[in-house]
């Protein structure tokens, strides 16, 4: 066997005065990171395989077990750190592409962590949520330019179609067959009982939810797996996946070894095969073709659903977007880099689009210059974490948000960035039957509910502060923004103040 | 620093007197109304609009311009004259008071624009009115269009608003409709064109309150070619009544049901029909919504609208006696003027109360 050149970057600690021998952490754990040793009664571990996902130890009932970082080190060298090092390695031992999972864990500024709200004092009011109303719905959409009058002179309604939302947020698109069947449940459920919406992400939609079709985005992405006519009418809307803030540029690959029985008939491929999604859409290799799949949709629904177009944040997004808001398009999602995905090349994860701060701050104020705002929503994501960010975000100029990650960890889900493995012990990014069945939706959906319910109270007494009833005063509403610590660029580009100004 | 240059929350007081009949009165009466509120205002601003003043120039638009320089008005009316008749122009009357210095040179025109250039613009008279009214505030250094309706004028000034009613010698104007005025801005205004009412055409706003919502109307009522230069809540609302009236053809009640909608709960409880409208009107126009306490006066030819806020953050009170309507942040404001009233009461939030002339008058 070739030398393991690679230390593990984490190492399980188990306190022995602690261990009962139970062995829940071996047959927790998918990676067969934990084995009972049965001549020496004792459980012992394989730090190699752990991926730090705290399955084990969540599950231990003695509190017996912990995960630290290793203290292994390389020779120090500012150049040249362990993570670059051991990427090598692998490289030189496979020969292959490096795979990642989840959003962008570098250190890149967080604009969102640079910028701090506003609150009332003397010269008016704030507002307590919880005597007054405070009002968080939101209609996506795009508006009407002009106003229409009946013969008795009363307004016709000609209001292209709309989302109805009772607060800024959605789930955003992750598959069935990225995730599990009971992650599906669960935010299928969460949706229809906050009054939001989920997205389907590519991967079709399972037969079981089509009654959550009133709470549901349908996404028609360039491998159009499971895409139909039943499927297009089952949703409230139809969103055209043209990019993703993980890998801008990059397809999707759902490897066979994930695509079971009722994933095959979702996805609508053979069972085991590879569902492989080409990089662009091979029908739109312009702005003018998106604006033929846009209608081709709308005609297929009869103009009764807001067509989405969702892109990755690149560097000219603004034009992009421009060129979105003119396609008949009726709500842009953008995806930061920090964006979530089930796999993604390393490379592309890590080095590729922008940061959703400043690609919002640039869409919002080049759609205003053009006058086009009214034309299109805008939906934001990657990475969302916090109702401040929605806040802050809603402020900067957005219409609403996508939170995906979020989703995935009120579920359980902790960040350990393996999902490419499929063995996710949280029963969330796995289609092992033994391992999705650790997600019990009937929970899970409540803790989806709890999170958005505890958010929706966050963004109340945020906007209270500000002396803020209705969400929509305070969407683009920048003066109540200013930046800590960014340079005159960012501010411009934020088009926001410095604290102090 | 002057106005414009950054963000200055006021405090207030307003009054406004409407003659339904048309009958014409001095505006002695709203000096007296608007100096009740004394303590309302600190004397960093104070102004008036009149509507009905100038009968014998009703046809043509009444510019009234603030000038730095005399080279600023040279520059203004040299553009003034490449795009308009000019009918008649004068300084406007003031008489020296203690009270108000500082001040620039206070120009009227009465005006039409030129046939050729309007037919070249393409636009209504009055869009082609508001552009240029624009175009002088932006690009004409020293020159500020502060008023520009028709046979309507605003008279406003740095200092306690019974200070520049006398100043603008107020009381020898007659018109069918007053409203005034009392600032209590936090920081200097610097100059006089910060002071209110806001006009533009024949709208004039004089506003109470801070709102909330300010950058988000501002940025959205920029995307239709206003360009929001003071920085003041009044500006922005004058803006987005014109907008809604003017360009999206809206009716006031309308206006009222976005710029204060009735809250979500209270539309869901509505008939059907009612509901839709209710929906659609905040939706389709949910960036000229208005948050944060105001009271305001809006002034139009013909008529005059008082609103609240909609969760009523600022006092307003209106009243009645036969053809006249009173409108103001205290009742004693009214009380002063006209103490036999038939009726008084306090809108709610977001109700909004219009009165128009009646047929025929003006």
């Amino acid at each position: 066997m070739a030398i393991n050149y690679v230390y593990p970057e984490y190492e399980i600690v188990r306190n022995y005065d602690r261990c009962i021998n139970c062995r829940v952490c071996e047959r927790q754990c998918a990676n067969e990171a934990h084995k009972y040793l049965s001549d020496y009664n004792k459980m012992t571990s394989d730090d190699s395989k752990c991926v730090n996902c705290h399955r084990c130890v969540a599950l231990c009932p003695t509190r017996a077990l912990k995960i630290v970082k290793s203290n292994h080190t390389f020779r120090e060298n500012a150049n040249w750190n362990g993570k670059s090092i051991n990427e090598i390695y692998k490289q030189a031992e496979s020969g292959g592409v490096l795979l990642s999972s989840m959003g962008n864990p570098e250190n890149y500024p967080v604009y969102f962590d640079k910028i701090l709200l506003n609150a009332s004092q003397v010269t008016n009011p704030s507002i307590d949520p919880l005597r007054e109303p405070m009002e968080t719905r939101v209609f996506l959409g795009a508006k009407p330019d002009r106003i229409e009058r009946d013969e008795n002179g009363r307004l016709k309604n000609n209001m292209p179609p709309q989302l109805k939302l009772s607060m800024p947020v959605m789930f955003s698109a992750m598959s069935y067959g990225s995730i599990s069947y009971n992650a599906h449940e669960s935010l299928a459920r969460a949706a229809a009982e906050m009054g939001i919406l989920y997205n389907t992400g590519e991967g079709g939609l399972h037969e079981d939810f089509y009654k959550y079709g009133q709470n549901t985005i349908v996404q028609v992405a360039s491998g159009r797996f499971g895409v139909h006519k039943k499927y297009l009418d089952s949703g409230a809307a139809i969103e055209i996946k043209m990019g993703q803030g993980a890998k801008p540029g990059i397809g999707g690959h759902l490897p066979g070894t994930k695509v079971g029985e009722d994933i095959s008939k979702t996805r609508m491929i053979p069972e085991g095969t590879d569902a492989i999604s080409p990089a662009p859409h091979h029908d739109i290799y312009s702005i003018e073709d998106l604006r033929q799949l846009v209608y081709s949709l709308k005609e297929a629904t009869a103009y009764k659903k807001p067509i989405i177009v969702k892109i990755a944040a690149v560097h000219n997004v603004a034009a992009i977007a421009s060129g979105i808001a003119r396609s008949g398009a009726d709500i842009i999602a953008i995806d930061g880099f920090r964006g979530g995905t089930g796999a993604a090349p390393t490379r592309i994860r890590d080095h590729v689009g922008l940061p959703i701060e400043l690609a919002l701050a640039s869409v919002d104020k080049r759609l205003r210059d053009e006058g086009i705002r009214n034309n299109v929503s805008i939906v934001v994501a990657g990475s969302i974490r916090s109702s401040a960010d929605i806040v802050k975000a809603v402020a900067l100029g957005a219409d609403c948000v996508y939170i995906g990650t979020a989703a995935l960890l009120a579920l359980g889900c902790h960040l350990c960035r393996s999902c490419q493995t499929g063995k996710c012990n949280w029963g969330i990014a796995t289609q092992r039957a033994d391992l999705v069945k650790r997600l019990n939706p009937d929970i899970g959906y409540k803790r989806l509910v709890n999170l958005l319910t505890a958010w929706k109270h966050e963004i109340k007494e945020m906007m209270g502060g500000m002396g803020i009833n209705s969400i929509e005063s305070l969407k683009g509403n920048r003066l109540m923004l200013r930046g800590v610590g960014l340079n005159e660029k960012e501010l411009e580009i934020l088009g926001i103040k410095h604290a102090g100004e | 620093m002057r106005e414009g240059m950054f963000r200055n929350p006021s405090g207030c007081a307003i009054s406004g007197i409407f003659s339904r009949s048309g009958k014409r009165f001095s505006g002695k009466c709203i000096i007296d109304s608007i100096a009740t509120m004394r303590d309302r205002s600190n004397g960093l601003g104070g102004g008036f609009a009149a509507y009905g003043i100038y009968p014998e120039y009703k046809e043509y638009y009444a510019f009234h311009i603030f000038y730095d320089s005399k080279s600023a008005k040279k520059d203004c009316e040299k553009f003034l004259e490449e795009h308009f008749d000019i009918i008649n122009l004068s300084k406007i009357p003031t008489q020296k008071v203690p009270e108000i210095t500082d001040e620039p040179l206070i120009w009227r025109y009465f005006v039409a624009p030129l046939p050729t250039k309007l037919a070249d613009s393409q636009m209504d008279e009055r869009e082609f009115v508001v552009k240029c009214v624009f175009r002088i505030n932006t690009a004409i250094d020293g020159a500020y269009v502060f008023s520009s309706g028709k046979n309507m004028g605003v008279f406003k000034a740095v200092g306690f608003p019974e200070d520049v009613g006398r100043f603008y010698r107020l009381e020898e104007y007659e018109g069918y409709c007053f409203t005034a005025h009392g600032r209590y801005p936090t920081n200097t205004p610097g100059w006089w064109g910060g002071a209110h009412p806001f006009a533009l055409l024949d709208y004039s706003v004089v506003h109470n309150g801070e709102i909330s919502s300010y950058d988000a109307n501002r940025r959205a009522i920029e995307m239709y070619g206003y360009k929001c230069t003071l920085q003041t809540d009044t500006e922005v609302i004058t803006y987005i009544i014109d907008y809604l009236h003017r360009k999206k053809g809206l009716k006031l009640e309308e206006i009222c049901l976005v710029i204060a909608a009735p809250f979500w709960t209270t539309i869901e409880n509505k008939p059907e029909e009612e509901r839709q409208e209710l929906e659609y009107l905040r939706s389709a126009f949910a960036s000229q919504l208005i948050t944060g306490p105001f009271s305001i006066i809006v002034g139009f030819e013909g008529g005059m609208m008082a609103l609240n806020d909609r969760l009523k953050l600022r006092s307003m009170v209106v009243a009645e006696k036969d053809d006249m309507f009173y409108v103001a942040s205290e009742e004693a404001a009214i009380r002063i003027i006209q103490n036999d009233l038939d009726k008084v009461w306090s809108p709610k939030g977001g109700e909004g109360v219009i009165v128009t002339l009646e047929k025929g008058r003006i």
